[in-house]
């Protein structure tokens, strides 16, 4: 079996945990990062929006934002590896996160990866747009993990047109 | 020549210019268009050369303390002020992002005032992107909270953009003046940006990540700091001692750089470059080509549409006529057009016009809608930014925070 663990670097340790307890001992496991490179593509489209300034290089002792980007995924990945406690590919890619990553899971048989939405509103909005993304179009299965505990039966609201009252969502 | 044949001229040029600013051509530097433009006007007997040169020496002010700030904002970075600023912004926010958010609104908000909005886009954003992406947090919202502070804080003072810099000496109003003037404006609309981009990117802020390592105490370029209080109290004081505030930011440009200069760990042709002296051709040239289709017909074409009284309704309507110039051909061409008209209308005109042309390029990533529409059919936009995420963002925010800021601004007029 050949199994993809996408991380993300919030939510990291929880699909790394619930990956290393889920995957058969014989997975051929590879963990990948993308790194979003539209924040980057702000970051330059924001400079270049300053009309009649000069629009070469960035300035001197200003870092270029990919290798801060790449330096931080390797440190990821490799805190990853460890906390997986068994071999596995290290994958990092940068681009638009959620088209990398379906990229990235042609060929697997299984991809792992953690909600990324808001957990306050259960529903459409659980899942962000780059999960919702790669979760219609990843061609294998997909394991959407819980990043924390995974929600009580109580929060689920009454069926609408009668029935009681909702219960009090459950605070956080 | 004819009044009608000198404003086609003018406005020719105008839009070459903006044609080589906004396609970033190798062959034709915005620099080259817009002087070359102004000689070429002169020449033709489109402005007098009388005409040209007061425009040059309107502008020469203003150009001479805009290469005073580049310089300011240089020597900050130099003393290593930009990463203390992410030192403190990580320490601060404890591994949450929610925090780090309202961190970087801060800070972009006071270095926007205080360094202008260059200094935001240029020296600040690398640094808040490093921050979060060390942190572990999604950069996305933070930088796109910096992109967005940079146009909406810009309204402050008169130093924190060159829109507010071209009015200030056009406006008579003293630095504190109009720093009072615009304080609860730029309030507002700080709050404005900071619900809306709290709400906009609350997929990307939920989760407060596990605090690992604590960030190492930021080591606060004293020096830099101190400096950059005297010049803020300069500034603040400069129409009771009877000072130019050109001269304050001078002292404050030369008390950063000059012990670099002298210690030699400072490279002069590298400082010359930071004040970007094509740019500041740029803004001569563009001065002297406005002014001469402002002469010839554009200021009575303006005057026609743009109201100059000080009601609520008018301060509104000058403010959404602003933003849409300056969405139509960038904020600070829109700006020499708008500022002959509008400084007829008093200081509540010109500032209820600086909020247009400031909030207003927040609708697009590129400065303006039109350079945006034009850098895309030339297939030279920024490809990895997704346009719906900030054009719904400065949808969410533009209206609201030109409003908030004229109803403030009228406020403030009253008392």
């Amino acid at each position: 079996m050949r199994a993809l663990i996408w991380i993300v670097e919030d939510t990291w340790q929880a699909t790394v945990a619930e990956a290393a307890a889920h995957l058969p001992a014989d997975a051929d496991v590879t963990l990948l990062h993308v790194a979003d490179a539209e924040a980057e593509g702000v970051v330059s489209a924001a400079r270049h929006a300053l009309l009649g300034r000069p629009h070469g290089a960035p300035r001197a002792g200003v870092d270029p934002l990919p290798a801060i980007s790449a330096q931080a995924a390797q440190e990821l990945l490799a805190e990853a590896l460890s906390s997986l406690g068994r071999p596995a590919k290290l994958e990092a890619r940068r681009g638009r996160i959620e088209r990398e990553v379906v990229a990235a899971a042609e060929g697997m048989d299984l991809l792992v990866l953690a909600r990324d939405g808001e957990r306050e509103r259960l529903g459409p909005r659980s899942l962000g747009p780059p999960a919702r993304f790669v979760v219609d179009h990843t061609p294998c299965s997909v394991l959407l993990i819980w990043p924390d505990d995974a929600p009580a039966l109580a929060t689920i609201p009454a069926p609408p047109g009668g029935g009681a009252a909702p219960p009090p969502p459950a605070s956080r | 020549m004819s009044d009608g044949l000198a404003l086609a001229a003018a406005l020719v040029i105008l839009a070459a210019t903006l044609a080589a600013a906004v396609s970033r051509a190798r062959y034709m530097s915005e620099a080259v268009a817009a002087g070359g433009g102004a000689v070429a006007l002169v020449a033709v007997g489109a402005i007098g050369l009388d005409r040209a040169g007061d425009a040059l020496r309107t502008l020469a002010p203003t150009v001479g303390f805009l290469a005073a700030l580049l310089l300011i904002a240089e020597g900050a970075r130099r003393e290593g002020l930009f990463e203390a600023l992410g030192a403190v912004m990580a320490r601060g926010s404890r591994g949450s992002p929610r925090r780090l958010l309202a961190f970087v609104v801060l800070v972009a908000a006071a270095v926007t005032a205080l360094l202008s909005l260059d200094a935001t886009i240029i020296l600040l954003t690398p640094i808040v992107f490093a921050t979060a992406t060390r942190m572990r947090t999604r950069p996305r919202p933070h930088v796109y909270a910096c992109a967005h502070l940079a146009n909406s804080a810009s309204l402050l003072l008169p130093v924190s953009n060159l829109t507010n810099l071209l009015a200030f000496h056009a406006s008579r109003l003293s630095f504190a003046r109009f720093a009072a003037l615009m304080a609860l404006p730029t309030l507002g609309v700080v709050l404005v940006e900071w619900i809306v981009l709290r709400r906009f990117f609350a997929a990307d802020l939920g989760r407060p990540r596990r605090s690992s390592a604590q960030p190492a105490r930021p080591r606060l370029p004293r020096f830099a700091l101190a400096v950059l209080a005297l010049t803020l109290a300069g500034f603040a004081l400069s129409s009771v001692l009877g000072i130019a505030p050109v001269w304050v930011a001078i002292a404050g440009a030369v008390a950063l750089n000059g012990p670099a200069l002298a210690s030699r760990s400072a490279n002069p042709v590298a400082l010359v470059r930071t004040i970007e002296p094509g740019f500041l051709v740029f803004i001569l040239g563009l001065g002297v080509v406005v002014a001469t289709a402002s002469a010839n017909g554009l200021a009575s074409g303006v005057r026609d549409v743009l109201p100059v009284g000080t009601s609520l309704p008018d301060l509104l309507a000058i403010a959404a006529l602003s933003a849409v110039l300056a969405n139509l051909v960038n904020n600070l061409p829109a700006t020499l057009i708008l500022i002959p008209v509008a400084v007829a209308g008093g200081p509540g005109a010109v500032l209820a016009m600086l909020i247009g042309v400031n909030i207003g390029p927040n609708l697009t990533y590129a400065g303006s809608l039109a350079t945006l529409l034009w850098r895309r059919a030339l297939r030279a936009e920024d490809s990895d930014v997704q346009l719906g995420v900030f054009v719904r963002l400065g949808a969410l925010t533009v209206p609201a925070a030109l409003v908030t800021a004229t109803v403030l601004l009228w406020l403030c007029l009253q008392v």
